[in-house]
């Protein structure tokens, strides 16, 4: 009998959730929706505050990437202002970018997905979690933390705050960075180092034993945007965006914030507060795409640190041409790491870091400005308009995780075709579908700009729409 | 051979203490260094007894008094500190904070605020009181600063200084009730107000209701302390 299976709450993802899943009269899956079910209005509550203030009001969004946002929002600020940010700031402001996709990439990694790999995705829910990975595998249990703590600690030390930091300003950063600080930031390098190698191993034992996993993870052809360096090598902040097809072809390049509303649009269905990103020019649903480590690392030809590049050129060799598995998020998210780790050392080993030259003023030069900046999750565009005296009177943001809506939702159909069979649900079966939108490490709440918790809960529904069955976090 | 002072003793807090005849309870305490809480009140300027924080119990009398305008009388008898008072400076607070939008933590004098610091020394965890949460202007016509309703607490500090001490009166209160609002001439955009840019209004301010343009997340103290010296300086002591 055909019924339609709800997973609600998501669990083990920022914000709110659910899965609605589909069965036709052969009890196979059909259809398979992912919902995010709460707004937030950030948009809408901006209008009418100063612009120079947005970058501290939008952080509020996301207590894991404010620090994206802070980014995202300076640049858009500065694009009002018509100013460049000094040298120095520039450097520092990507330094504390990538402090923070670090300790994100650390917090999706280790206390998110790697219950499910390596505790397995059928262990007991009981178990599955950050803890029960630190029981079986107590050296990468204390890894992961290390890494979050080497992130967070570095955003401590250059913001004065862990969280939503106030240093990031339209025109740079508040303060100038400190020899001691600097020195304190070296020395916890060596550490991180030694956490990341280890955690590369592990997962790289680990990964095979996922065939199924990385075949029916949201693994199907599809475009990819994200920042890429004048190089051709990994950036998180400032540089243009470019997007390539399934076969690696370039589809836009050198996209800056100013053209990105010319170049992407934006999709509504009717299940979901979360928007659906496309590329205007193959239309909706043909021009969604994916944006995140999987992403960046399918466009960069090379990370750009040496240690990264060897890594870089492995992961490379999962596939002839970009890397289509979602399940690779997680690998690529490690590589980040890496390569984030030593860009922080570049960065701090030259003595311009300290320069004490760190902010340009300006009032409003202009009544329109965009700003982008890769958040962990992947692209992150803030957009304002401003009247004569530099009040807001519009804002549009376009978050990372909605640019990976359309590919989320695949993957949720393709996981549960693969993995739930007949009327019976398991335990199992549910986690795979969850574990699918896990590996895109989706951050709802900054998705929505929604508030609150995230759970997220599994609904089976018959064709004509009676619920047959839930499974419901507590 | 100069005029004889009129001096009174009273009892502040079961300490005897003496005054001038023509000093307030709130001055003698502070000079005696009993605290009383105020956010109306600013050395240098007139009192108007807006805020009621400086309510004190005054033995045989049912009433309370507000110290910043209460004169001292001799044999008075002054508690500061009591339950009852307490709970009204509490309620006092929180009244404010459900009036209008003291969101401290985007707010330009976070951790610089004289609501937020007396909100903390009256003990005040939480507001009771459903937000009114009214939709306020934001006036960022001047080029230099803004005015923000949202965090105005109407002390009207801005109002006395910009009469008293600057003697421009650009600030007044238009409206009455919970519609009153600090205004710039008659209801004029600041900007184009006859406002001398002077900055002593954003400086006395005890929240972040004027604040100095492009000046951004906990990033600006005030110093209003320089009203009495300029009155001294004014008055050639």
């Amino acid at each position: 009998m055909a019924q339609t299976i709800t997973i609600d709450p998501v669990t083990r993802l920022e914000g709110h959730g659910r899965i609605t899943l589909k069965t036709n009269d052969q009890g196979e899956v059909s259809e398979a929706y992912f919902s995010v079910t709460q707004v937030r209005g950030f948009e809408k509550f901006c209008e009418g505050r100063p612009y120079y203030e947005m970058p501290a009001l939008m952080a509020r969004i996301c207590g894991i990437c404010p620090v994206s946002h802070l980014i995202a929002s300076a640049k858009a600020c500065e694009a009002i202002m018509s100013v460049e940010v000094p040298p120095t700031a520039a450097k520092l402001r990507r330094a504390l970018n990538l402090a923070q996709t670090i300790q994100s990439h650390a917090l999706s990694f280790f206390y998110l997905a790697s219950p499910d790999l390596l505790l397995g995705m059928d262990a007991d829910p009981a178990e599955r979690n950050i803890f029960g990975v630190a029981k079986a595998h107590p050296e990468l249990g204390r890894a992961g933390v290390g890494l979050r703590r080497f992130g967070q600690h570095m955003i401590e030390l250059l913001g004065r705050k862990r969280i939503h930091p106030g240093w990031v300003v339209p025109g740079g950063v508040t303060q100038p960075l400190e020899q001691a600080k600097r020195e304190e930031i070296l020395a916890l390098l060596p550490e991180a180092y030694a956490n990341i190698k280890m955690a590369l191993t592990a997962y790289k034992r680990i990964a095979g034993r996922f065939q199924d996993e990385i075949d029916s993870f949201a693994n199907f052809p599809g475009p990819f945007m994200g920042m890429v360096s004048e190089s051709g090598g990994l950036a998180f902040t400032d540089a243009g965006l470019r997007m390539i097809d399934a076969e690696g072809l370039v589809l836009v390049d050198n996209l800056e914030a100013a053209g990105f509303d010319d170049c992407i649009g934006e999709a509504v269905e009717p299940y979901s507060y979360m928007k659906f990103p496309y590329l205007k020019s193959l239309g909706y649903p043909r021009g969604a795409y994916r944006v995140g480590p999987l992403a960046r690392l399918n466009i960069a030809s090379h990370a750009g640190s040496p240690l990264a590049d060897i890594e870089m050129n492995e992961f490379k060799k999962l596939a002839n041409g970009p890397v289509l598995g979602s399940f690779h998020y997680h690998h690529a998210r490690l590589i980040e790491i890496l390569h984030g780790i030593e860009a922080i050392e570049q960065l701090f080993s030259d003595n311009s870091i300290l320069d004490k030259h760190v902010r340009a003023r300006a009032g409003v030069n202009r009544q329109e400005g965009a700003g982008i900046a890769e958040a962990p999750r992947g692209t992150l565009m803030h957009h304002y308009k401003v009247n004569d005296n530099g009040q807001i009177t519009w804002a549009n943001l376009v978050i990372a995780t909605g640019q990976n809506n359309n590919a989320m939702n695949k993957g949720v159909l393709q996981t549960a075709q693969r993995f739930v069979k007949g009327d019976k649900l398991s335990a199992g079966m549910l986690n795979r579908v969850e574990a699918v939108i896990r590996t895109f490490d989706p951050c709802l709440s900054c998705s929505t700009h929604a508030y609150g918790e995230m759970p997220l809960a599994i609904e089976l529904l018959a064709p004509d729409g009676t619920r047959l069955d839930l499974v419901q976090r507590p | 051979m100069s005029p004889a002072v009129d001096v009174k003793t009273l009892v502040i807090d079961g300490i005897d203490v003496s005054a001038r005849a023509d000093q307030t309870v709130l001055e003698v305490a502070r000079e005696n260094n009993i605290f009383i809480p105020t956010l109306c009140h600013l050395d240098g300027l007139s009192d108007v007894g807006a805020c009621r924080l400086c309510l004190v119990e005054v033995k045989n009398s049912p009433k309370l008094f507000p110290a910043c305008v209460l004169k001292v009388e001799e044999g008075m008898e002054v508690t500061t500190k009591s339950d009852r008072l307490l709970h009204y400076r509490q309620t006092i607070l929180e009244l404010l904070f459900a009036e209008r939008n003291h969101v401290c933590s985007v707010c330009v004098t976070n951790n610089h605020c004289e609501l937020q610091a007396t909100a903390q020394s009256q003990g005040l965890t939480h507001v009771r009181l459903p937000y009114r949460s009214p939709r306020l202007g934001v006036d960022a016509s001047n080029e230099r600063f803004v005015a923000d309703q949202n965090r105005c607490i109407l002390c009207t500090r801005c109002v006395r200084v910009c009469d008293e001490i600057e003697g421009a009166h650009v600030w007044d209160v238009m409206g009455r009730g919970i519609d009153s609002m600090v205004i710039t001439d008659l209801m004029q955009p600041w900007g184009e107000s006859s406002c001398t840019r002077c900055g002593k209004c954003v400086n006395v301010c005890p929240t972040g209701a004027l604040f100095d343009k492009t000046k951004v997340g906990s990033d600006h103290p005030k110093y209003p302390d320089f009203v009495p010296y300029l009155n001294m300086m004014r008055e050639g002591r």
